[in-house]
């Protein structure tokens, strides 16, 4: 689409004009700071996170271990940063299935819409909706055992019905438009014109939410994982340092500081990433809004 | 208007109908036997085959579904394996701290959300306004089980204000029973109420720009007048749905708030349930919860119907 643009084409500096909202800015350093970190902790920590050192247990902040050390001696800083790696995999897994399955089915249900497979695709999305998610994701790692496998499950299954709701609102409205109408006369079938002229129309869209379920997933593994039931040790995640922290607030209240603005930061960055998305991808929002 | 309530009851039906066949096959069809799950590895062949019989397990899938339904609608929960009393016992106990913890903090969300909504909106792109969108955006943004432990830290720790867990009971009157509650209501209250300012602001920023709204300015209201007279009834009506919509966080959300405060309530009969491989618990006190967000979904949808007949026509 964009090498078809003129260079005076608002769309085709998307980025730059991006950079001028403040949200957005702040939200994608954030956003790069934590994925680089994720990063980076497959080549380098500072120390690893699975070997244990009692000697040294539950320092404060220092020199040597910068956000101090739990009470095993582990170093917070590797743990964060491995952890900023489980958090953002499993969120990322969890949004790709909602996507990947939530999109084709909004896509079909709006090219049938009023059909059988409209009216069936549309009420087992309410149903799920129905169901209080997090809620199911502990019953599912319940019964299930607890895993990142299943938490991704678990997260990801309730991510099918935003994207399928999403996907279908928007394709509805765009299937009485002329450029569709033009795609018909020129013989293009219902597939056809679904992902070749309604998906690029509704990608700002579904790119926005994708952030926004995001950072929900994060949010869900950090609960899931507080409780015991995301990802297991020895696997350092942000949840399970917060839950190791709580029965050492009162002496060694960094464990449950640091990882906890961890999980802030991130959400934070996500959901002021989405913001800016929104603004730039639709300027009536942006004229009404702010 | 009864044939939308009649619509409205018939799919509410449905969607309990299919929510408890999903809970069904999710714990006792999908896993495996659930005896043999429920009395571990080392069990004996004879103990799993007992338990079978005791559960009812050699009957056929549907017959065993109809009689779990059929209980469940008489009041009948089935009976703890754990503990061997009747679950509606257990739920009976424990309902009088999760019901009034989910009330509480809905109220406080409320009573945070609208006030600090309606000066977002009445003072648009002022200081306050962005204040304001900044700090819901931060509130958003924290896990309540996180703030519950940096309240615990400051307010019962640093600060013996609060207890940092358990509940006190009712017998000492309401205010000690409130104020066991009132940390964890407080952090199940901060994410939900940020999300409800923000819903707040927007819809009224939507309804400022009605036509009513510029009528009413026209013959002379003031800005104010116009906001608290017209304005802000209409923009009530997507905060409702969302007040609705909080319910079902709540019960959920309420699930990792009791355990962070060591509160027995319905939410960590559910994690009882689960470490002890109680699959009767799990699975009734599920469907409970399901069963009164789905039910609390209906009545918003039917309030809203009252709220606004062009409604009642839209489904």
């Amino acid at each position: 689409m964009s090498n078809l643009a003129t260079n005076d084409d608002p769309r085709d500096n998307l980025f730059l004009v991006a950079m001028k909202s403040p949200s957005f800015v702040i939200g994608l350093i954030l956003t790069l700071m934590f994925s680089t970190g994720a990063v980076v902790s497959f080549f380098w920590t500072p120390f690893d996170v699975t070997v244990l050192d009692i000697a040294n247990k539950l320092k404060g902040p220092s020199d040597i271990h910068w956000f101090g050390t739990d009470h095993f001696g582990r170093d917070m800083f590797s743990m964060i940063l491995v952890g900023a790696r489980t958090s953002i995999a499993v969120a990322f897994i969890a949004v790709g299935i909602g996507m990947v399955i939530g999109v084709p089915l909004g896509l079909a249900a709006a090219a049938k819409t009023g059909s059988m497979i409209d009216e069936l695709i549309m009420r087992t999305n309410d149903l799920v909706l129905a169901f209080p998610a997090l809620l199911i994701a502990i019953l599912i790692t319940a019964v299930y055992g607890a895993s990142a496998t299943n938490a991704i499950i678990a997260i990801g299954i309730f991510n099918i019905p935003v994207f399928a709701r999403l996907t279908r609102g928007a394709a509805l409205s765009l299937w009485t438009r002329e450029f569709v109408l033009a795609a018909r006369v020129a013989g293009k079938g219902a597939t056809r014109i679904s992902v070749e002229h309604i998906l690029p129309n509704i990608l700002n869209l579904l790119i926005v939410q994708s952030t926004i379920q995001f950072s929900l997933g994060i949010l869900a593994e950090a609960g899931l994982s507080y409780v015991g039931l995301g990802v297991q040790p020895p696997l350092p995640s942000w949840g399970r340092m917060l839950a190791d922290a709580q029965t050492m607030i009162s002496f060694a209240p960094h464990m449950a500081l640091l990882p906890g603005m961890a999980i802030i930061l991130t959400v934070l960055g996500l959901n002021l990433m989405g913001d800016g998305l929104r603004d730039v991808f639709d300027p009536k929002l942006r004229r009404n809004r702010t | 208007m009864l044939v939308f309530i009649l619509k409205r009851m018939i799919s509410l039906l449905l969607t309990l109908v299919a929510a408890s066949v999903v809970i069904f096959f999710v714990i006792e069809v999908v896993p495996g036997d659930p005896a043999s799950f429920m009395m571990g590895f080392e069990a004996s062949e004879e103990a799993i085959e007992a338990l079978r019989e005791q559960l009812g397990l050699n009957a056929p899938l549907w017959e065993r579904y109809i009689s779990w339904i059929s209980g469940l609608l008489q009041g009948d929960f089935g009976t703890s394996y754990t503990y061997k009393v009747p679950i509606s016992d257990l739920i009976g106990d424990r309902i009088w701290i999760s019901l009034p913890l989910a009330f509480y903090a809905l109220a406080l969300s409320m009573l945070i959300a609208f006030p600090v909504g309606v000066i977002a909106a009445a003072k648009r792109n002022s200081a306050a306004d962005v204040s304001i969108m900044g700090a819901t955006q931060l509130g958003i943004a924290i896990p309540n089980f996180w703030f519950a432990m940096i309240l615990v830290l400051f307010f019962a720790i640093q600060n013996h204000w609060f207890s940092a867990g358990g509940f006190p009971g009712w017998d000492d009157g309401f205010w000690v029973g409130m104020k066991g509650l009132t940390l964890p209501a407080i952090s199940l209250a901060l994410p939900q109420a940020s999300i409800l300012a923000r819903v707040m602001r927007s819809s009224l920023l939507d309804t400022l720009d009605e036509d009513y709204v510029r009528t009413a300015r026209a013959k002379g209201l003031s800005r104010r007048q116009a906001l608290w007279r017209h304005a802000l009834r209409n923009a009530m009506i997507p905060v409702l749905t969302i007040i609705g919509l909080q319910f079902s966080f709540l019960m959920a959300g309420s699930v990792i708030i009791e355990k962070v405060f060591f509160l027995p309530g319905i939410g960590s009969l559910v994690f009882l349930g689960i470490t002890q491989r109680d699959l009767i618990v799990v699975k009734s006190v599920v469907m409970l919860l399901v069963f009164a967000v789905i039910l609390v979904t209906f009545l918003v949808d039917i309030a809203y119907a009252f709220v606004d007949p062009r409604l009642r026509k839209g489904r």
